[in-house]
């Protein structure tokens, strides 16, 4: 029983770490846009694939593919941005809602035009995983959680000491007051989406060393990924950390009492409960 | 294609476009009169079609019922039960910015999915359940023309009915909070409980929808919705024919379907063994299509504006 409760509780850091990458995004991306972003699940697809492309392709170790992952969906976020979602600014964000939606189904459907609709592994063959008592621990679990750490950090550099991150903060809390003071905003919108896609490519590319690569893995991660973002407060990109951890842990820890097929609703069950609770969030959201 | 396949092919595409006409009405109510959005389409069609199966089907061990109704009974369950499923999401979203109840409705599509695919006692599972009967099909028999007409009958009842509410002062109502909720709050309406109505109303014309289909297709798993793309389809529908607009809605339905369809001579042109590529570039084109309307054209082919020349 102990034992079980803690291997449940190191893949719920696991996957919680995974899941606030995805949500960091969300959140930065609703913060600084206002509109809740619902091809991020698929950005975090891509980047997977790009680094897959990179491992299978020329044979690179995952990790040091993850770069070049991480500069092309950032990449495709920011041509996106450009090409459909600057047209839709004046737009209510209800619009870019929606065009979002189906950026998401044309992302899937280019993922699977490129690299077909079936399962997809990094490495094939079992990892080796390291045993401490009844504990098990996969090598990869202690690279996610350790990434996911060090990426975190680096934002929160990124967004306290830098002039471009406190330009981000500025515009998320207050859009007005940050216009009349001369932030360039088209400028900051592009570094949001450089931000948001890179992180969501790492966040892709993790879920794939966890489990595979499959077109639809970035999708199904959206709900969590929401449920976090607005458990933490949605704009607001510390919170997500909270967010994330919180829904991963109890993800797992559900596996005990539940099917493990019924993880999303439990993911569903935190968010609801959260809105009606205190629809703000932990971290005083934009509700 | 010899005339009398196409005349076939011609009823099948018919009674298709007539339930994503239902789908699409369905979601003007929501998203076109009221700027809800939704995009859980596919969870309240498919509640509507389990609902309408377990109803109207011969009594069976491999899943719930089924309790051998008649048809109009199956589909007033059909809406009955997704009006409730949409109640319970609409009372704890109503409050909320739209984007909420749009993040709530991929969790409960979510959710269904996963129940309908995992609770055998209910829907028997993966197997689905067979044997639904065609519409009247002791007094009228098995004929496609029935179902067309039957299918043709509840788009007719479905635009009535949405064609009353949005003319209706509660249609109004609808319409001032999708534009300036505030104001509507502040002339004393109770803003979430109209949006709750105009949810449900919404909802239950899916899960109607997703009943005519269980009777139109008679066998029904949770695999055979296509559920994301159908969800998406519909979008691209009420997008493309004109949000607010009914008529619009209608007209989106046939011509996307037609489009959607036409599309098909790219599996064709594929061969099958690129299917799987020749299905995913159809749905790109799709994506890319909604986007050009969403930038070009927003108001879509027929704006909701446009009668304000006219009657009022």
């Amino acid at each position: 029983m102990g034992t079980e409760l803690l291997q449940l509780a190191i893949y719920g850091v696991v996957s919680g770490s995974i899941l606030t990458l995805g949500a960091i995004g969300v959140s930065l991306i609703f913060g600084i846009l206002r509109f809740a972003h619902f091809a991020h699940g698929d950005l975090m697809t891509l980047g997977a694939y790009f680094a897959f492309s990179m491992v299978v392709g020329l044979g690179f170790p995952v990790w040091a593919s993850a770069p070049f992952a991480v500069a092309g969906a950032a990449l495709a976020a920011m041509t996106i941005d450009q090409t459909v979602y600057r047209h839709l600014r004046r737009a209510s964000p209800i619009i870019l809602l929606i065009s979002s939606f189906g950026i998401a189904i044309a992302l899937r459907s280019v993922v699977q035009l490129i690299w077909g609709p079936h399962n997809q592994v990094y490495q094939s063959g079992i990892q080796l995983p390291w045993r401490i008592g009844d504990i098990v621990i996969k090598p990869d679990h202690v690279w996610i959680v350790l990434g996911a750490v060090v990426l975190v950090i680096l934002l929160h550099l990124f967004l306290t000491r830098t002039k471009m991150g406190k330009a981000m903060r500025a515009m998320s809390d207050n859009m007005d007051l940050a216009l009349v003071s001369g932030i360039p905003s088209e400028r900051v919108i592009l570094v949001t989406w450089a931000v948001g896609g890179g992180m969501a490519a790492v966040a892709g590319i993790f879920l794939g060393m966890d489990t595979r690569l499959h077109p639809v893995m970035g999708w199904s991660l959206l709900l969590p990924v929401f449920a976090a973002a607005i458990l933490g407060g949605i704009g607001r990109p510390y919170g997500a950390i909270a967010g994330g951890m919180v829904i991963g842990l109890a993800m797992e820890m559900s596996t005990m009492v539940i099917n493990p097929t019924y993880k999303p609703a439990v993911a569903f069950a935190l968010m609801v409960l959260m809105l009606v609770v205190r629809p703000q969030g932990l971290f005083k959201g934009n509700p | 294609m010899e005339l009398g396949g196409l005349a076939t092919y011609g009823v099948f595409f018919l009674t298709q476009a007539g339930i994503y006409a239902v789908l699409a009405l369905g979601l003007n109510v929501q998203y076109g009169l009221t700027g809800q959005i939704n995009i859980g389409i596919a969870g309240f069609f498919a509640v509507g079609a389990y609902t309408s199966a377990i109803l109207t089907t011969a009594t069976s061990t491999a899943h719930l019922g089924g309790f051998d109704l008649p048809f109009l009974v199956g589909i007033a369950g059909a809406m009955a039960t997704s009006a409730v499923v949409a109640v319970g999401i609409g009372w704890v979203t109503m409050r909320l910015r739209s984007d909420y109840l749009a993040i709530a409705t991929i969790g409960i599509a979510e959710i269904i999915r996963i129940v309908f695919k995992n609770e055998d006692w209910l829907t028997n599972g993966v197997r689905g359940v067979p044997g639904i009967p065609r519409p009247f099909v002791e007094t009228l028999g098995a004929n496609p023309l029935v179902s067309l007409g039957v299918v043709t009958a509840f788009v007719l009842l479905a635009y009535w009915l949405v064609e009353q509410a949005r003319r209706s002062p509660w249609g109004r109502v609808l319409r001032a909070i999708r534009e300036n909720e505030d104001g509507v709050m502040a002339a004393g309406k109770n803003v979430a409980r109209f949006r709750l109505q105009a949810f449900v109303f919404g909802s239950s014309l899916m899960g109607m929808a997703g009943g005519l289909y269980a009777h139109f297709i008679g066998f029904i798993s949770p695999e055979a919705f296509m559920p994301l793309y159908g969800t998406f389809l519909v979008w691209v529908m009420l997008i493309a024919g004109g949000a607010g607009n009914n008529r619009g809605a209608v007209l989106g339905a046939f011509a996307i379907w037609m489009l959607w369809s036409a599309t098909q001579f790219l599996t064709d042109a594929l061969g099958a063994e690129y299917a799987t590529q020749a299905g995913a570039l159809r749905v790109l084109l799709i994506g890319v299509l909604l986007q050009v309307i969403l930038i070009a054209r927003p108001q879509g082919i027929l704006p909701e504006h446009a009668r304000r020349k006219g009657r009022g």
